[in-house]
């Protein structure tokens, strides 16, 4: 209990820091939000009166602190360029992006595990080598790239799915998971690479143990050492690496959305920025701020539960 | 430990980034066309001995304007990762050498930076400042100072236990003697090794926010731009995306190698940062 307390103490810390500093970082630049909105025929009058309203005129550790209480009222302030809830905005758009990371988390689980053991009991041959060097290469591409690439070879020469051919989840459910499928292998393959080469490097460092080698010479073979021991251990170091590839999941879709043309939240983020809409932009930072600690939280509560030492540090 | 293995990584990593860097040098001062003239004959030209990479929609010669758009990634991500890399050493230095509470506050905030997606936080700093090359330089070059903090502090932390620092104490060198002239050079193989994933990540985040819009401006070359003004056309000219794809890959793919040729293998990215 007392773990979880001092986990969750740091979780708001944190919370708290991102969403004062994406803050301040709104704060800080010349040309606020009232000017923004006005445009630049305004008098210097309206600008001041608009500011006020706006409530531009205080300092920023007050706005801070208004902004705050409203944020956890539940409330995320209001778009300027749309004049609506910044909260109904999200509301619409969260749900592809979860979606888009779940399927893609999913993939890299379905892909780098099976390949990250046999890279491991293959160390130093041949398959070994040619997996690594592959992944060395994945961990390159840009996965905006490889979305382009996948768009010209499976939905432009295959046609196996229209590009920009975007189905809602209200008209189709599965048409709507289908469209995904593709944008989701441009996330997934660039961090398949790394969770490959994470897991390979872990199981290595298990199998020099002397664990292994007892268990080894009780006669077990070496699937069972494996599966049994070997595993449970490695996957220890890799559980963190998930929660980071999940945060790194959801900052990649917002790039990915725009090649395949989702009208997720990188779509608004993106508009938001260009459009100097900075309600939406800090309400969406701040909710995916809110969900990496999230992730962070719940893999550290799966950290101690699978691994009692890491309670008593 | 130096084995085989392990110089082969570094062996490519530098052939790959001399290639790159011969090529971007050579872009500087020679390009077999302007790159931004619009030649209306040459429209969608496929690849050929005239235009080794095709022409754009605009009838502008890919390959010079690879060349340039290679010179920009590049130009930013050098400087971001100096920006970034500077401050950081210099961060984690002081506050590894010294700790105290200062050193517990930085790393409490560094904390929470690290566990946030690094791009999404450029994009904030872009949305700030707006866009443009030497905003994009500042913004990847802030973002990565957490992680060159934590590498040189927790380095500088194990060091300063050392006996020769000791020594080195008792002889009456002077604390920044000790941590630049003695520390510094001993902790440099994991700062340069982070300095390569950085760049990595540097060129990958620079193309992609390119991409988006909202980095590199015309009139600068950029790769990331290329790709999103040629989707339009992927079908008939697909020319136009794969070779600045080919040059962003190349270019990440270099430093990648390195960073593991300089550290070993089998360590994932950001595994240790």
């Amino acid at each position: 209990m007392k773990y979880i307390a001092k986990k969750l103490g740091t979780l708001i810390i944190t919370l708290l820091i991102v969403s004062f500093l994406s803050f301040l970082a709104f704060s800080v630049i010349p040309g606020d939000a009232a000017v923004s909105r006005l445009g630049t025929e305004a008098t210097a009058e309206q600008t001041a009166a608009l500011r006020k309203e706006m409530g531009l005129d205080k300092p920023v550790l007050v706005r801070y602190g208004t902004w705050l209480r409203s944020f956890a009222a539940g409330g995320m302030g209001e778009s300027y360029s749309y004049s609506m809830p910044v909260r109904e905005m999200l509301r619409d758009k969260l749900p592809i992006t979860v979606a888009l990371t779940l399927l893609s988390f999913g993939l890299i689980l379905v892909i780098s595990i099976p390949v990250g053991i046999l890279a491991a009991q293959q160390e130093g041959k041949w398959l070994d080598s040619l997996i690594m060097t592959l992944n060395q290469i994945m961990m390159s591409v840009p996965g905006f790239f490889l979305g382009i690439l996948i768009t010209y070879i499976f939905g432009l020469l295959l046609k196996w799915f229209t590009p920009g051919a975007y189905v809602s989840v209200s008209d189709s459910f599965w048409g709507f998971l289908g469209y995904l499928i593709a944008p989701s292998i441009a996330i997934a393959l660039p961090r398949c690479a790394m969770c490959v080469k994470m897991l390979r490097s872990s199981v290595v460092s298990q199998m020099k143990l002397d664990y292994v080698r007892t268990a080894y010479s009780r006669g077990n073979t070496g699937r069972r050492v494996m599966f049994r021991h070997v595993l449970k251990n490695a996957l220890i170091p890799v559980l963190t690496f998930w929660g980071m590839t999940i945060a790194d999941i959801i900052a990649n879709s917002m790039i990915i959305e725009q090649v395949f043309t989702i009208p997720g939240m990188g779509s608004l983020l993106i508009t938001s920025i260009s459009n100097r809409d900075y309600p939406v932009v800090q309400g969406i930072i701040v909710l995916v701020a809110a969900l990496v600690i999230l992730i962070n939280f719940i893999v550290d509560l799966l950290y101690s539960r699978i691994d009692p030492r890491i309670r008593l540090k | 430990m130096r084995t085989g293995k392990k110089n082969l990584n570094f062996i490519l990593g530098m052939a790959i980034t001399a290639f790159m860097l011969a090529f971007l040098l050579i872009g500087v001062f020679y390009t077999p066309y302007d790159p931004d003239a619009m030649d209306g004959a040459a429209k969608y030209a496929a690849p050929s001995l005239a235009h080794l990479f095709g022409c754009d929609h605009f009838g502008r010669d890919i390959f010079s304007r690879v060349m340039k758009g290679t010179g920009t990634t590049f130009f930013v991500a050098a400087l971001s990762i100096l920006l970034g890399g500077t401050a950081g050493v210099l961060t984690g230095a002081f506050t590894g050498y010294f700790g105290g509470w200062l050193d517990e506050i930085l790393m409490r905030v560094n904390d929470a930076i690290v566990s946030f997606p690094s791009i999404l936080l450029a994009l904030v700093f872009i949305s700030a400042l707006g866009p443009g090359k030497y905003n994009v330089i500042l913004a990847l070059g802030i973002v990565f100072i957490p992680s060159f903090a934590r590498i040189t502090r927790s380095n500088f932390l194990s060091q300063k236990e050392m006996d020769y620092v000791k020594s080195a104490r008792l002889m009456g060198d002077s604390h920044l003697r000790i941590m630049f002239i003695h520390i510094l050079p001993n902790v440099l193989p994991s700062i340069l090794s982070m300095a390569a994933i950085g760049f990595n990540n540097a060129v990958l985040a620079e193309a992609g926010m390119s991409y988006l819009g909202i980095g590199v401006q015309p009139p600068d070359a950029s790769l990331g731009r290329m790709l999103s003004e040629t989707q339009a056309y992927l079908m008939s000219a697909p020319w136009c995306a794969v070779f600045p794809g080919l040059a962003v890959i190349l270019l990440a793919l270099g430093f990648s190698f390195l960073s593991d040729g300089i550290l070993g293998k089998g360590k994932a990215p950001g595994a240790d940062a």
